[in-house]
């Protein structure tokens, strides 16, 4: 045991000598964080917008009106014909064309039925349906809005109205949710490159045999190993928490310590995941493309970006091997819901159990022969 | 000289068709500098690796101070030192903390580490060095400091992989005091070189080549032997024959 002491000692005379790591290992959080969570937004601003009015009624200004007076759009013009609005969108010029047919306001008011069309620009599908949705809505207010005017005594509108209420994040506050998400990236991109990079590079330099003629057992070997880096890592995490905290005024309902223990265990994981990798990896180039490989599945299947529940059975049940998946999921119930220690355990063990398996797996997988 | 501290019998190590060891059988005594010799590919480093416990032989019965090398690699390992042919130690790190950090390892004490760690640092007349990166070492330092660690623990066998390579001839000569000295503490240095001007420091010598042991004997029965002057001479004699 007095052994580890030594290696923890080596690697943080090494880690904190390394002119290129310590910016990385110090920078990382704080820029991940801040430029992460702007930027990665669902979000849609300005859309642009060319209309086709085929009425020109009262109206149809109207329900136009409607839409340049939103914060959402920006207006870029009006066309006579659809052929000349079709041909501004596929020169990228517009994101959505509205179309007014003939006789929109006379069909309105006469056989209380008429129609818009809507044509968005599909490139980009999850910003599509966005688009969409707003353009929607603003079409069903007005709607609204007229039944309102021709029946004030109802005042009621559409039969049945919706009173939308979100939970857990009252007002669909886009940081509340990214934060929680982006935090696991950034200790699980720490972790993995840090101890996937580390026995590699001790591998490269020849110096792993020298420490293979010696009596160091397994065990110790990948204790020194994983220690560090778990402690740097989870000080990167607490100063990702107070950035969450302080700077973006994201209040952590549930236990912050429930959470940092949580992080503690899948950091086992995730670091024990590393040493494996540079188990099969010989020069500091393949252990970086496999990391890389694990880290991009792993996190476009993780749930941070579209919903786990959404994907193919396939895909969920590639997700039951998915480290990331179950901390995104523990660390948004802790931070956004206040979960306790008894809502979490199922996937909390599952995680401690994948621990303990990888720790294991990755010591029998490191061999002092050749 | 005659406990016998590495016995190697039929020592056979395949890779695929290819046999890098041929029935190897040697012994090495107590307190002996034994040269291993052969040309690039002969088979030296797969030997050292098996007598160090970093590869196991295909077939051979292997001992290294009284323990079975391939059942028990492990306890070989505080047995013996070893110095690679590449650099090994860190060259992030400064001269001491490369000694405390191998003291470690070796499971020496505190006071021991330190104690040991001005020894050599004196011995070597290196203690102003003590505190430097060992980037900034000039290669021959290196590799005695390196001998030095290597030696940290009080092995009883030490081995050397082409400690010399790439050394200037003045260090070279240093270096091969510090072999001497380490054998009159009793300690058993087996070296690999394919300098012949140090094969003649050996007290016995082993020529590989294409993996079979080709001689052993002491430098001076081996000249007589094939009735040259020098090792040179000796091994390009064997080498020819192979051809």
């Amino acid at each position: 045991m007095r052994r580890i002491r030594y290696i923890l000692q080596k690697e943080f005379i090494q880690v904190f000598r390394d002119k290129a790591l310590l910016p990385i290992i110090i920078i990382i959080p704080i820029v991940q964080l801040v430029v992460l969570s702007y930027t990665a937004t669902y979000e849609i601003k300005n859309i642009r917008l060319v209309v086709v009015d085929q009425d020109h009624t009262p109206t149809s200004r109207e329900l136009i009106r409607q839409f340049s007076g939103s914060p959402y759009y920006h207006l870029k013009g009006n066309f006579d014909n659809y052929t000349e609005a079709l041909d501004y969108m596929q020169k990228g010029k517009t994101d959505q064309i509205l179309v007014v047919e003939p006789h929109f306001e006379k069909n309105l008011k006469t056989i209380k039925k008429s129609s818009v069309q809507l044509i968005t620009n599909a490139i980009n599908g999850s910003a599509a349906g966005v688009m969409q949705s707003y353009a929607v809505s603003i079409i069903n207010n007005f709607h609204n809005n007229i039944l309102i005017k021709e029946h004030p005594l109802q005042a009621k509108g559409l039969p049945i109205q919706t009173d939308t209420l979100y939970w857990y994040n009252p007002e669909l506050n886009y940081f509340t949710f990214m934060v929680p998400g982006i935090l696991v990236l950034l200790v699980t991109i720490i972790g993995l490159f840090l101890s996937s990079m580390n026995v590699v590079k001790e591998k490269e330099l020849g110096t792993i045999t020298q420490l293979n003629v010696t009596p160091i057992s397994k065990f110790e070997f990948i204790a020194g190993k994983l220690i560090p880096f778990w402690i740097i890592a989870m000080a990167d995490l607490v100063v990702g928490l107070l950035l969450a905290r302080f700077w973006f005024g994201i209040h952590i309902v549930g236990n912050p310590l429930l959470l940092l223990f949580v992080a503690g265990v899948y950091l086992v994981l995730i670091l024990s995941l590393g040493l494996f990798i540079s188990t099969l990896a010989q020069t500091m180039q393949q252990s970086m493309f496999i990391s890389w490989f694990f880290l991009v599945i792993f996190i476009l299947m993780s749930g941070l970006f579209t919903p786990i529940e959404s994907m193919p059975v396939w895909a969920q049940q590639i997700d039951l091997v998915n480290p990331i998946a179950y901390f995104i999921k523990i660390n948004r119930m802790i931070m956004l819901k206040g979960s306790v220690f008894s809502d979490i355990k199922s996937d909390f063990f599952i995680l401690s159990g994948y621990a303990a398996a990888m720790v294991v797996f990755s010591t029998l997988r490191y061999r002092k022969t050749s | 000289m005659s406990e016998k501290i590495i016995e190697v019998k039929d020592l056979v190590k395949k890779f695929g068709n290819f046999v890098a060891n041929d029935r190897l059988t040697f012994d090495v005594y107590r307190g002996e500098i034994f040269g291993f010799l052969g040309a690039n590919g002969a088979g030296k480093t797969t030997a050292i690796k098996i007598l160090t416990g970093l590869s196991r032989p295909t077939s051979g019965q292997v001992q290294v101070a009284g323990i079975n090398v391939s059942k028990y690699p492990e306890r070989v390992k505080k047995k013996i030192g070893y110095m690679n042919q590449s650099f090994s130690l860190y060259n992030d790190m400064s001269v001491r903390e490369n000694f405390r950090f191998y003291g470690g390892i070796y499971g020496l004490s505190k006071a021991e580490i330190k104690e040991r760690t001005q020894y050599y640092l004196h011995k070597l007349d290196m203690e102003r060095y003590g505190d430097q990166l060992l980037k900034s070492i000039p290669l021959g330092w290196k590799q005695k400091l390196a001998f030095s660690v290597a030696n940290l623990h009080n092995p009883g066998v030490i081995f050397l992989d082409e400690p010399t390579g790439g050394v200037d001839p003045i260090t070279r000569r240093q270096f091969w005091e510090l072999i001497y000295e380490a054998a009159d503490r009793g300690t058993t240095v087996f070296v690999t070189t394919h300098y012949m001007d140090e094969a003649e420091y050996c007290e016995r010598v082993a020529i590989l080549s294409e993996g079979k042991l080709k001689a052993l004997d002491t430098p001076a029965l081996m000249k007589q032997e094939f009735g040259v002057t020098n090792m040179n001479d000796v091994f390009l004699k064997l080498a020819r024959n192979v051809e």
